[in-house]
């Protein structure tokens, strides 16, 4: 194996924002709608229990409401295909940057074993928050931030606070 | 003439193509600026690195602002954008649970995505314990579902809450952001230069 290519350095962040400011105001105009993430995973999840427990699945509307098509809903999901199309197009742009690595990024006081945990923990209180709010920062912050949506600004400013006010508690995690 | 969907130009199969390459271009765009790296999202809590804030301002000021002259040109219908829905008390709380998971994680669901793609397993972690948290909201949900549904407002929006005209408000979001930009370079500065 070669020595490892050095990675590109990031692009400035406000231009990378204008890219997603520009993504975005093209999903509005071609598909009136915004973008999305945390949606897709609530799709997914209910086609797995729509697979696996179909009763059970049927019987509650928090995962009826993602199946209109039943367990075929996912692939006809705007969100799902669209989620692909993100995992598509980080890992276009990591190997051009020369930045894909399979590794853990972590805070230099945190084990590898602590960091997982930390993002599992992370994941799931934000599967949870996702879901309370309808949305997380792309669906909420970025499309409803844009289309000036009340309950999407009250979701940033809550989200911010929170975040803020809890880092100094898990600040091991990151520095 | 646009939305081009609501007009009929973009029937339900040929959109999910335009959702492939708006996905594409989406994750392209977090993974150049650094998004899907958790230690430079977590920088953003520690006022270390405001990555975040820009690009998402940065974000939402573009894609505001080319809505808001498309609709005044009359390109765009912007009756027929889908707004979401406001429900003040489950989006403030959603936004609680939500901030610390981010700051807690280091991700958010659609970085976790770009994270894990570029083989980082730190990514693939959050996004399993998203499935987790989402399972386990579903499963409790006939419990939440009256909180829920609480305080609907319908799709709001903060020039129509406060009875002022959109130009207005597109024009002090602007304006805030570009103090935001600002500020945000100011505190930067001298971890900046202390990396030399």
């Amino acid at each position: 194996m070669p020595a490892r290519r050095p990675a590109q350095p990031y692009l400035n962040p406000y231009l990378a924002g204008v890219g997603i400011g520009v993504v975005l105001l093209l999903a509005f105009v071609v598909m009136g709608r915004g973008l999305g993430a945390s949606g897709a995973f609530s799709t997914a999840v209910a086609t797995g229990m729509a697979v696996t427990a179909p009763g059970h699945a049927a019987a509650n509307a928090a995962y009826a409401a993602y199946l209109p098509d039943g367990p075929t809903s996912l692939f006809s999901d705007w969100l799902f295909i669209e989620i692909v199309g993100v995992t598509i197009g980080g890992l276009l742009s990591a190997l051009l940057a020369g930045r894909f690595r399979v590794a853990v990024d972590k805070g230099p006081r945190v084990s590898v074993r602590g960091r997982i945990a930390y993002a599992l923990a992370g994941g799931a209180l934000m599967g949870i928050g996702a879901k309370l709010a309808r949305g997380c920062t792309s669906g909420q912050a970025l499309t409803g931030g844009a289309l000036l949506s009340v309950g999407s600004w009250l979701f940033i400013l809550a989200a911010f606070a929170a975040g803020y006010l809890a880092a100094p508690l898990v600040r091991r995690a990151w520095t | 003439m646009a939305p081009l969907a609501e007009f009929g130009y973009v029937g339900s199969a040929a959109g999910l193509f335009v959702a492939l390459g708006l996905g594409i271009a989406f994750g392209f765009f977090l993974e150049r600026g650094g998004l899907g790296n958790a230690v430079k999202l977590a920088g953003q809590f520690y006022l270390t690195d405001l990555t975040v804030f820009k690009v998402m301002f940065a974000a939402i000021v573009t894609a505001m602002l080319g809505l808001f002259w498309l609709a005044a040109l009359g390109v765009v219908q912007l009756p027929l954008v889908f707004v979401p829905p406001t429900f003040v008390l489950p989006q403030l709380a959603g936004g609680v649970v939500f901030g610390v998971g981010f700051v807690v994680g280091g991700l958010c669901p659609g970085t976790s995505c770009v994270s894990a793609s570029s083989g980082r397993l730190d990514g693939l972690a959050v996004l399993g314990g998203m499935v987790v948290g989402i399972v386990a909201f579903n499963e409790a949900f006939p419990l939440i579902a009256a909180f829920y549904g609480a305080t609907p407002l319908g799709p709001l929006t903060i020039p129509q809450a406060l009875g002022l005209p959109h130009g207005l408000m597109v024009a002090a979001t602007v304006g805030a952001a570009l103090l935001g930009f600002l500020a945000a370079e100011r505190l930067e500065r001298p971890a900046g230069a202390a990396r030399g």
